[in-house]
């Protein structure tokens, strides 16, 4: 389960994490790497434990124990440090809507530190790279749900992190749309961002370069797509995942 | 951190709501505090029983009603009628003068006097009795330097319903008013907007229920707790506190079963203005609680409040309630004497309900 | 013969500047299973509230059962079976609680009924005494489905029932949906995921307030007259870049592991595109003819109305 080290060193580095509350195990020991540009998938069905793990990794939330490195810093002492180089979207909240996209845009900016001059020029490239000329002095809460998606995530990689963590990204979105999306993750991997991304559709998980599938806190597989599918006889992560959580 | 400040007043300009919370509601309450909190007695009204109808008592009388404190109500002519004066309400003082007033005090250079307060207020009674107390001793000084002997106007000061001046007196019913409104009002208001919020009404109007049996359905509970609750208010207050129930106590009680009616058809209303617990809960303690405690006669009396607020004051339920209850309470008064308030409360909870359930949805628009 | 169940005539109904229902007419046959897949904001729960009463349309006019939805609601209202989204149960009474009153409210037992919903609630018994906040959203599913059929309802709406719901649990839900047409219940379901549409036996494809075809799932498939590849390389983020750049590209979508192509020419030859990819450097090419799925059907019916529009 373990992977094949690479010859980088990896950007998350998660060993024997575990999280309780109280006396539920909500993580239980879980074990894995995630290569820089990596686009890994972390799959899981709801209570499994997920977004208990992604809150640690954003350093929202404290481990129990284990070691856990990301962007090459600690998770227990560092966690402001983890914060600075990472970005975080989700499906819940993204941004705010009674403020127009180009306020959403310096505000976040500026949260991450980066010049007023350079938020401009970065403004700039992405309204014309996304074609929201018309539109970016309108209130997010006035654009339609697709836009508001991609225009999140463009948001999150704003200030160029390391690692850009999404939760469940693209809920309830039309096909084409979280085409789009992924283009843009694909562009980001591209440009050397790792992206964690979990999430729902199981046809996204093979958009993925690894995928690991959580079941009751503790991670019961970790590969390639391909070799997922191979390993377990199937056709597809759907089945994959029916088969292990059946069990 | 600036664009994070500037992000925030956005967000508040940008909202409605907040904006009247900010500036509306501390407006508000600047106004109704000034004009209600008041110390002074205005235009209080008084009956006179004057067994001598002198000169003398004349002119006392005429000090005392261009004061500007006092306002005669009635010239009442044997003691029984001051028991009727007390219950009626309206009164707050009435002053006895002596036979062969003027007589007395010039022969013998002291008159007697009585002073008989409603103390069921017993900080208007204090006032009110020293207030008259004073202008009486203002009398007794004018007429000084022209008297053969020296003076004395000492007037007997009784304390009706509340010798001792208990201020525990006037608050257990006020007190009563505002929990159960409070209680009764907010509770409902809160439960039916949470059946909306978490989208279970949308089931319970998909089905055979009609409105009428949802609502009587929630509000049922909270009518049965809340006659609880009263009743333990008036216990405490009885037992511990010792405020006496002269009157009746199945009327007592019956007139609470009312005022919960009333509360509970106010919080039916309210949940119909909203889908949010929140604001219902927010609407409930501003539109409710604060009208309660000061626009009730609680514990600023109405009638020392400009006329616009008395005007407003009649519309509050609590009012005729704290009404019905101190009269029954204290002054042992029967249906006879209150029924006119307890018609008010009847006419408010039907307007109330009838709002309501023209204005429930049997649709979620 | 088959008798209509819910009939809709040119609905529309618009919030505002949004229009959220546009025109739309269609009619389920009794004991169909019948699926409306789309998006949010495609009008899904606009319609369902409109059917079982709870909006009132702008235009046009809709029946539940031979009853009219806007003047003859009360009658609807006892025959038919509702499942918003969200599980809206009472999270604070017991699974049994929940039943029983959903139950009285129909004025009926759950005695009454029990052979309903007998396979369903089996699975959630054990849990009997829990609190429904403390269930699993698998388990609250099915609850919530218990609780709409425990009147023996004429028609059951169910309202994106597995949304942010797992995998197996939304397997296990349609598995049992199946089982209920058996009893001879319409049962018309909305849902986002365009998987799940082969398992009824008709669907409607609905975006943006209008229905952009009606039929058997397979029949919509069979209707998708373009020549559609699967096509694979070793570096899937340039393969996706260079077939969007080739002249004759028609339309290049990413679908897990490969992406679907169809091309502009109908006379289309594989070579083609293998030459080009080859000049561009890929290696490992696959492409493989395939037949379209639903979501490739929506996919094109999609451009299609955004082109026109």
């Amino acid at each position: 389960m373990i992977p094949v080290m690479n010859s980088e060193k990896p950007i998350i580095i998660v060993k024997d994490l575990v999280k309780k509350f109280d006396s539920f195990v909500a993580n239980d020991h879980l074990t894995f790497e995630v290569k820089q540009g990596e686009i890994f998938g972390f799959l899981g069905a709801n209570g499994a434990g997920k977004t208990t793990a992604i809150r640690i990794l954003c350093g929202l939330s404290s481990p129990t124990s284990g070691q856990i490195s990301v962007a090459g810093f600690d998770a227990y002492h560092q966690a402001d440090k983890i914060k600075k180089n990472i970005g975080y979207m989700s499906q819940k909240f993204s941004l705010y809507e009674d403020l127009t996209v180009v306020e959403n845009i310096r505000l976040y900016g500026g949260i991450y530190g980066i010049s007023r001059k350079e938020i401009n020029v970065r403004t700039q490239e992405l309204v014309e790279k996304l074609g929201i000329a018309a539109v970016q002095n309108k209130l997010i809460k006035d654009l339609p749900l697709g836009w508001r998606q991609k225009l999140a995530f463009s948001v999150a990689v704003f200030h160029h992190p390391k690692i850009v963590f999404l939760d469940e990204p693209t809920g309830g979105v039309d096909p084409i749309t979280r085409r789009q999306f992924w283009d843009m993750i694909y562009e980001a991997a591209h440009e050397g961002i790792t992206v964690f991304v979990t999430t729902h559709y199981m046809d996204e998980a093979e958009y993925c370069d690894r995928v690991s599938i959580m079941v009751d806190g503790k991670i019961v597989a970790l590969d390639t797509p391909a070799n997922l599918k191979t390993t377990f006889g199937v056709q597809s992560i759907n089945e994959v995942f029916l088969k292990l959580a059946r069990n | 951190m600036k664009g994070f400040i500037i992000k925030e007043f956005y967000h508040i300009f940008r909202d409605f709501r907040t904006l009247i919370i900010l500036f509306g509601i501390p407006v508000v309450q600047l106004m109704l505090f000034g004009f209600v909190v008041t110390n002074e007695i205005k235009d209080a009204k008084i009956a006179i029983y004057d067994q001598s109808k002198d000169q003398v008592t004349q002119k006392i009388t005429q000090k005392l009603l261009s004061s500007g404190y006092f306002l005669l109500d009635k010239n009442i002519k044997n003691y029984s009628e001051i028991e009727s004066c007390f219950k009626e309400g309206n009164i707050k003082e009435v002053i006895v003068f002596e036979s062969d007033f003027a007589r007395k005090l010039e022969k013998e250079g002291k008159a007697n006097m009585q002073l008989i307060a409603d103390a069921s207020d017993p900080n208007t009674a204090n006032l009110l009795v020293n207030y008259t107390r004073a202008i009486i001793n203002n009398y007794v000084a004018e007429m000084a330097p022209q008297a053969k002997i020296p003076l004395q106007i000492i007037p007997q000061v009784r304390m009706q319903y509340n010798p001792n001046l208990k201020g525990v007196f006037m608050f257990v019913p006020g007190i009563m008013a505002m929990l159960l409104m409070l209680i009764s009002a907010m509770l409902t208001s809160i439960s039916i907007t949470r059946e909306k919020e978490l989208g279970t009404m949308e089931i319970l109007l998909v089905s055979p229920l009609r409105p009428i049996q949802i609502i009587v359905g929630k509000v049922l509970p909270y009518v049965l707790l809340s006659f609880v609750n009263a009743v333990i208010i008036l216990l405490i207050g009885n037992f511990i506190f010792e405020v006496p129930i002269q009157g009746s106590i199945i009327l007592l009680l019956a007139e609470s079963v009312l005022f919960i009616m009333v509360a509970l058809s106010l919080g039916i209303l309210i949940s119909t203005l909203t889908n949010s617990q929140q604001v219902a809960m927010m609407i409930s303690l501003v539109a409710l609680m604060l009208p309660t405690i000061l626009l009730s006669g609680f514990i600023f009396p109405i009638e020392n409040m400009p006329v616009v607020l008395q005007a407003l004051c009649q519309f509050m339920p609590p009012k005729w309630f704290i009404t019905i209850i101190k009269s029954i309470m204290l002054k042992g008064v029967g249906l006879g004497y209150i029924w006119k308030e307890t018609l008010v409360l009847v006419i408010m909870m039907s307007v109330f309900i009838l709002l309501s359930v023209r204005k429930f949805k049997v649709r979620l628009e | 013969m088959n008798a209509i169940s819910v009939k809709v005539d040119k609905l529309s109904k618009n919030y505002g500047k949004v229009k959220a229902l546009q025109d739309i007419s269609f009619s389920v046959n009794k004991g169909e299973l019948f699926g409306f897949i789309g998006p949010d904001g495609a009008g899904k729960t606009t319609l369902f509230r409109i059917l079982t009463t709870l909006l009132i349309p702008d235009q046009g006019f809709a029946s539940v059962e031979q009853l009219d939805v806007v003047k003859d609601f009360k009658k609807i209202r006892r025959k038919v079976g509702y499942m918003p989204g969200k599980f809206s149960l009472y999270q604070d009474l017991t699974v049994e609680e929940n039943l029983k009153f959903f139950a009285s409210i129909f004025q009926t037992t759950i005695a009454e009924n029990y052979h309903l919903i007998k396979d369903i609630y089996q699975q959630i018994e054990p849990f009997k005494n829990r609190l429904a906040g403390k269930l699993s959203g698998g388990m609250k599913q099915k609850l919530a489905l218990s609780c709409a059929l425990i009147h023996k309802p004429d028609v059951l709406f169910l309202d994106e029932p597995t949304t942010g719901v797992d995998a197996v649990s939304r397997k296990e839900f349609w598995e049992m949906l199946r089982k209920l047409k058996e009893s001879g219940i319409t049962i018309l379901v909305s849902t986002p995921y365009m998987d799940e549409a082969s398992l009824c036996d008709r669907v409607a494809l609905m975006q943006k307030g209008s229905i952009m075809s009606i039929d058997t799932p397979s029949n919509i498939i069979e209707q998708f007259d373009l020549k559609i590849f699967a096509i694979k390389s070793e570096d899937m983020y340039h393969l996706i870049r260079d077939l969007r750049e080739y002249p004759d590209a028609r339309s290049v979508f990413l679908f897990g592991q490969y992406i679907h192509y169809t091309d502009k020419s109908v006379e289309f030859v594989e070579t083609k595109i293998q030459k080009y990819l080859l000049e561009k450097g890929h290696k490992n090419i696959e492409i493989v003819p395939i037949k379209a799925n639903i979501e490739d059907c929506f996919m094109e019916l999609m451009s299609k109305n955004e082109n026109i529009n």
